[in-house]
């Protein structure tokens, strides 16, 4: 990490230091509800889905798809969520029914092809050339709410304090659905023993395919969400696959409210190295990891019956 | 001196004459077909095709740029096989394909990573015997393939590589540039800030971590700092490919910088300038491309471009001054449907001088091909008259400058940059040995 020249890099000052946690917070939210789609998968029908990053990536082309011909974002939103929770339901008849019984090598090899078919099908499709999805003007009777809002002391674009709040109420959606309906309380006991739940008499089957829709959906809605900060490009989901993974790692396999808080610190882990040097901000995020593997082997909400 | 000396035997003037008659009647001969096979030589051109093989990014960051690079080689490869006129231009020698030899183009993606491109180029060294590589659009890769080339005697074109390193520090004997870097595009550009902003400026760098990245930046802010008073507030190093970069953007905008010169490339140059939008850096910093990345202005619009000045290697709108420009974009635009980029004209250009070395040389023999480079002639290109620096194998041509322009100037849907300056080359290059460039051998 020698540079002759010197990096330079550090701009420490209070500003930047709780501007740098609003970063960490929209990150964290954003890693959050991803990794807790890729955690509910996995804890309960115990497949790894190396193909969740594309499921992003598709959340984010099939909103803008729907922005092209509605100019409307809620409608991008609609479409971006629905679309992968559509796509995330045909797979698991398709294709992933059929790897439960079969080695875990043969189910990451499956998913890692699902997500290269997915990546290079939008290549075709859309080019290699990025897409923009514009955020959306909220206007309050004659006030259009401007695209930089200021805090007093810095400013900040809004749409980020936005996405903020709407991944917030996602989270609470889901935790709703998990915590607070009989579904979800099959899809917590299938986490901790599917076999027990298939004798009970439930069609577990019909519960992974729900299970795999509604993790699909949660990263195609980040995607979709996420699309107005980022430029849409068909190799988007890489990079996002990996610190999922982290995160999943850091909150505990299986653990929604661990996918959630191992969200917030990775985002904010992220973002306040960032202020010292960027250049260490993965670096600080796998050091996290370790620490917590060698403390915590679980995971900070994880336990050891879900491995 | 007597005609009759004691040493003017007849076995002396047999022997003379018997040298005379070798170096004159077979220079080819004692050059080329005497010597023992190298690289892929002569097993590469001994049909009736050669092969010629080019890695570039079709995936990731650089994925657009590497499209574009690729429709370069395509036109050229078509060009120099049909004859056409555009390279007889360049290359009069040429007849149809290259010393009556049909030219075969063999494409792998590189995803602009270094290991894929070098184990790409292996396989087609070993399997299709290649005579000619290319392909960058990183100066990682370039530099990589560099090494490649010397080590396996096989001669390398780069594609698109911004880094001084690449005909600096890490040239070659077997590696050839045709394309601007670093420090022409510094020595180019600085006195147009200098002169457009004033002196004294705070201003902060965006640059990638790799050669291209440090080289650029180095240069760039080296001429600003000695000639201007500048100074560097901050310089945020990002990896090639990060997936965000409001990290980066929030210690610029709380950095207190008055400029904000963007040295990413690619993707990565996109979505850092348009979320440097987003957080208000500009228009409240000016923005400047350093090293001009081709479609930014169509990717992230000409709102944001409008203004921005950059140093290139090529734009359409040269058609107006260069012949040579008008027949390339003409020919180029029919075939693909819109105007080339600088990627695809370094494309073109560096095959088209390849196929001139060859025929000049009239042999594949690699090092005969390389001392045909190393003549330095002069010969014609879309921006005027070019000619090699035998030291280090750079191209000796000019820079262009370019602004973006308003959207409402604009006369059609590319015309998103007006040339403001055309800078010779001869005045921005730095001394051959400035960056460390030792070629290496022949054999």
């Amino acid at each position: 990490l020698a540079h002759p020249e010197g990096r330079g890099s550090s701009v420490i000052n209070w500003v930047n230091l709780v501007s740098q946690m609003f970063n960490g917070l929209v990150l964290g939210v954003l890693l959050a509800l991803i990794s807790s789609g890729l955690t509910i998968i996995y804890g309960t029908l115990g497949v790894l889905n190396l193909a969740h990053g594309a499921m992003f990536m598709l959340g984010g082309y099939a909103g803008f798809v729907a922005y092209q011909f509605t100019g409307s974002y809620i409608a991008a939103v609609a479409a971006g969520t629905l679309f992968v929770a559509l796509v995330g339901v045909v797979l698991e008849l398709a294709v992933i029914r059929h790897f439960y019984s079969r080695p875990s090598e043969d189910q990451l090899l499956v998913t890692f092809g699902i997500g290269i078919v997915f990546v290079e099908a939008a290549r075709l499709a859309f080019g290699s050339l990025s897409k923009q999805v514009p955020p959306p003007a909220i206007h309050l009777g004659d006030f259009t709410v401007p695209p930089i809002v200021s805090l007093g002391f810095m400013f900040y674009p809004t749409y980020r304090l936005e996405v903020v709040g709407i991944v917030a109420v996602a989270l609470l959606i889901l935790f709703i659905v998990l915590y607070r309906t009989r579904i979800g309380m099959i899809v917590r006991a299938g986490i901790e023993d599917s076999g027990m739940v298939g004798a009970l008499g439930i069609n577990v089957y019909r519960v992974f395919m729900l299970v795999f829709g509604i993790g699909a959906m949660a990263a195609g809605f980040a995607g979709i969400v996420n699309a107005p900060v980022v430029s849409l490009t068909p190799d988007m989901g890489e990079a996002i696959l990996v610190q999922t993974f982290v995160v999943v790692v850091i909150g505990g396999v299986g653990s929604f409210p661990g996918a959630v808080l191992g969200g917030l610190i990775a985002g904010e882990i992220i973002s306040i190295t960032a202020m010292v040097d960027p250049a260490y901000s993965y670096v600080m995020l796998f050091a996290a990891m370790t620490i917590v593997l060698l403390v915590r082997p679980h995971g900070l909400l994880g336990t050891a019956t879900r491995e | 001196v007597s005609h009759n000396g004691p040493n003017r035997t007849r076995r002396n003037v047999l022997k003379a004459g018997g040298a005379v008659l070798a170096a004159t009647a077979f220079p080819r001969i004692s050059m080329a077909a005497d010597q023992p096979p190298i690289g892929t030589w002569p097993a590469g051109s001994s049909g009736s095709t050669v092969n010629i093989a080019a890695a570039v990014p079709r995936t990731g960051t650089y994925a657009v740029q590497g499209e574009d690079e690729l429709k370069g080689w395509q036109l050229a490869v078509e060009h120099i096989n049909s004859g056409h006129e555009l390279i007889k231009k360049i290359s009069p020698k040429t007849k149809q394909g290259v010393l009556g030899k049909k030219v075969n183009l063999l494409v792998a993606d590189s995803a602009a990573k270094p290991n894929e491109a070098v184990q790409a180029q292996q396989r087609f060294i070993s399997n299709d015997k290649v005579v000619l590589m290319t392909g960058s659009t990183s100066s990682a890769v370039a530099v990589a393939l560099n090494k490649l080339a010397q080590r396996e005697h096989v001669l390398y074109t780069s594609g698109i590589s911004g880094s001084n390193d690449t005909t600096g520090k890490d040239c070659v004997r077997y590696g050839f540039r045709q394309n601007f870097y670093g420090e022409t595009a510094a020595n180019a550009l600085g006195p147009v800030l200098l002169k457009t902003f004033g002196k004294n400026k705070k201003c902060a760098f965006m640059t990638p971590d790799y050669t291209y990245g440090h080289t650029v930046t180095k240069s760039m802010s080296d001429f600003l700092i000695k000639n201007g008073g500048w100074t560097m507030v901050t310089n945020q190093v990002s990896p090639l490919g990060a997936p965000d970069y409001s990290q980066y953007l929030t210690n610029i905008a709380n950095s207190g910088a008055e400029v904000l010169l963007n040295v990413n490339w690619g993707h990565d140059a996109v979505l850092s300038t348009q979320q440097a939008k987003q957080f208000g850096i500009i228009p409240k910093m000016k923005l400047v491309i350093p090293y001009q990345i081709p479609f930014i202005a169509k990717e992230v619009g000409p709102e944001l471009t409008a203004g921005v000045y950059s140093a290139t290697d090529f734009w359409w709108t040269l058609e107006d001054k260069f012949p040579l420009a008008k027949m390339f974009v003409d020919t180029f635009n029919k075939k693909f449907g819109y105007r080339p980029e600088w990627g695809a004209e370094n494309s073109y250009m560096s095959f088209a001088i390849w196929a001139r070395m060859v025929e000049e040389a009239g042999t594949f023999y690699p090092p005969a091909v390389i001392k045909t480079y190393e003549k330095g002639e002069t010969f014609p290109s879309f921006v005027g008259d070019v000619h090699f620096r035998p030291q280090d194998h750079q191209l000796v041509r000019p820079v262009i400058i370019v602004r973006g322009k308003d959207p409402k100037a604009m006369k059609n849907k590319e015309d998103f940059w007006e040339v403001t300056d055309i800078v010779p080359g001869d005045k921005v290059m730095q001394k051959p040995d400035a960056f460390g460039c030792k070629l290496g051998g022949y054999t």
